[in-house]
């Protein structure tokens, strides 16, 4: 059995909308037999945090087009996207890109 | 005596007509001069621009204190003469680029804006004043930055950025020829027409075609943008660092994108990352980025022509400290913050290895939307599920019952509503709020009892632009004769903005 891993979690760039504005979440991950990864993490956070239009967060196992994933300050495409392993203070960025002017 | 004062009378009119004649010139060449520089509406081709071989007296007072600089000395102050720069967007970013590329001394700048100059703009966008409502943007920023610095050659084009033109404007040879690698003080190749591409569009079909047409001529692009309190910067195709498509293969669904004129933006923050792009711009054009400082000061002295600070040549461009890094801020909490991107994407579709966009495509099909950041009409409804707002005033006149229902955010109702207007905003009716559920419920009862009974009570459901007023009847339409009483639902086609247009000139506008 992993143990719990706490993470914490920021969104921002308006994906903060989908959270009720809050752009900042400090969670606890259930011990599971395997280890906490990305894939999971999504998920769980579909099921406890995000309230309304899970369309407009993910799309199918992964997250929507338009929105970059960082793990500790690194774009999540040089951490192993969704196969990355959830390390216990692990700080996970979702930002939704801006397109204004 | 006579004929003497006759003869004067006479000279004297011939006088009076020359100098009305020379009047008339000076006026006209005064006229001419201040209208300088000349719109384009079309691509034009440019006359090549050379980099200065040596600084005048007056540039060496005008620009002593960035000369004094070693991150950017003589050296590098002559090659930013000899930059041309493309703006694509003459908006909140592309105002404080210009304006600060203009005053470094940058050769040349393109400004490129299909759009007027609005009273909403003025906030943000700082090179545009009150007098300017109804100028073509593009030439009302170049008027600004000439006034600022007239040796600087701005090329106004009133143009929207196409498919069609994009490549034209941004390079004068075929994409095959062998990309100019600048020589100081003199070209092998003609003359690219903008050596740079700075994105300050405000929409994604428009980031998509830029991206596209920077790899396909092997320009460096510095993009920014900016919504309500955060902006993001990254510098593409340069230094081998990843296009905008390595990040973003795929365009967001058009319903997750926000635009400024619905989002909101502090003028600021675009302002802040309009700043950030002209620094990205300067290292990148003046040849003497960030690996420009690590050189030892022996190899300094290589300035043989395209010696040391060949600053064209993608592949082995100094990098440029944001290249392959997305530099966000957040003004809320003044807080900037650096992310190391992935590299260049082998598999990308624009910069890959086998690249499968070999050319520019219809950007607003790929991205299923179009490229401007005006609100986009919906329609949602039946016409029969709509009335007019003439049709509503003719409701108020003929005093019948019923709810008038604003669903715009709070923020919005306290700019300006309606005095009889009931507020839920859209999202609390599509989140089903209990209280808000209770509310509306509440007024349905009070309506049924001043109302016979067998008819349905109406509500009318009115927004900013006649969007979200539609979206509402559908929510409401589900709601009616579950979860509140059974109600008749349509909305105010076009909103309070059709209000204030055709109905109530003294309602604002926003």
């Amino acid at each position: 059995m992993a143990a719990p891993v706490g993470v914490h979690l920021e969104f921002g760039g308006g994906a903060e909308l989908l959270f009720n504005g809050v752009k900042e979440h400090q969670v606890t991950l259930p011990s599971q037999s395997d280890p906490w990864d990305m894939k999971q993490l999504l998920v769980w956070i579909r099921r406890n945090l995000l309230k309304e239009r899970p369309e407009l967060f993910v799309q199918g196992d992964t997250v929507r087009p338009g929105i970059l994933v960082l793990i500790n300050d690194a774009d999540w495409e040089l951490m192993g996207e969704l196969e990355y392993q959830l390390e216990d203070q692990d700080n996970i960025v979702f930002i939704s890109t801006l397109h204004g002017g | 005596m006579d004929q003497d004062v006759g003869s004067l009378k006479a000279q004297l009119k011939e006088k009076e007509k020359e100098v009305a004649a020379l009047r008339a010139r000076l006026a006209q060449m005064e006229k001419s001069r201040a209208s300088v520089p000349e719109l384009h509406s079309d691509v034009a081709p440019l006359t090549p621009l050379t980099a200065k071989a040596a600084l005048s007296n007056e540039d060496i007072m005008r620009y002593s204190r960035q000369l004094l600089l070693p991150e950017l000395g003589v050296q590098g102050q002559l090659n930013l003469s000899g930059t041309s720069v493309l703006v694509v967007g003459c908006g909140g970013l592309g105002c404080p680029l210009a304006q600060y590329l203009a005053a470094a001394g940058i050769g040349r700048l393109g400004l490129l804006d299909y759009d007027e100059v609005e009273l909403s703009n003025l906030h943000r966008q700082v090179l545009h004043g009150e007098e300017n409502q109804g100028q073509a943007k593009a030439l009302s920023a170049s008027r600004a930055v000439r006034r600022l610095n007239s040796t600087v050659d701005c090329v106004p084009y009133h143009l929207q950025l196409s498919p069609e033109n994009a490549l034209e404007l941004i390079q004068q040879y075929p994409p095959e020829a062998n990309l100019p690698c600048r020589r100081l003080g003199h070209l092998d190749f003609p003359d690219p027409m903008y050596d740079i591409v700075a994105d300050c569009s405000d929409n994604v079909p428009t980031r998509y075609l830029v991206n596209d047409a920077c790899v396909l001529s092997g320009k460096p692009l510095v993009s920014a943008s900016a919504l309500r309190m955060e902006g993001q910067l990254t510098v593409y195709n340069y230094g081998g660092g990843p296009c905008y498509r390595c990040l973003y293969p795929t365009p967001p669904p058009p319903e997750t994108v926000t635009n400024c004129s619905d989002g909101g933006v502090l003028g600021v923050v675009p302002g802040i990352m309009g700043c950030f792009q002209a620094l990205e711009v300067l290292k990148i054009a003046s040849g003497r980025g960030c690996a420009a400082a690590r050189v030892a000061p022996g190899d300094m002295a290589d300035n043989s022509p395209g010696g040391l600070f060949s600053a064209f040549d993608l592949n082995q461009a100094p990098p440029a400290s944001c290249g392959q890094q997305l530099l966000m801020f957040d003004g809320q909490d003044a807080r900037f913050r650096s992310i190391r991107l992935r590299p260049k994407q082998p598999g990308c579709a624009a910069c890959g290895e086998k690249p499968s966009v070999t050319g520019l495509i219809d950007y607003e099909a790929f991205c299923g939307s179009a490229a401007t950041d005006k609100c986009q009409k919906l329609n949602l409804l039946s016409k029969d599920q709509r009335i007019t707002a003439q049709d509503y005033k003719s409701i108020l006149d003929n005093t019948e019952p019923h709810i008038l229902l604003d669903v715009r955010p709070r923020v919005e109702v306290d700019i300006c509503h309606l005095p009889f207007s009931l507020n839920i905003p859209l999202s609390s009716l599509e989140e089903r709020k209990s209280e808000h559920l209770r509310l509306l419920q509440g007024r349905i009862s009070q309506l049924k009892q001043e109302m016979a009974a067998e008819r349905r009570p109406a509500v009318y459901v009115i927004c900013k632009q006649g969007n979200d007023s539609q979206k509402a009847v559908q929510v409401l339409e589900k709601l009616s004769g579950s979860e509140v009483d059974a109600i008749t639902v349509k909305d105010v086609c076009g909103g309070l903005m059709a209000w204030a247009k055709n109905i109530d000139p003294t309602f604002p506008q926003y």
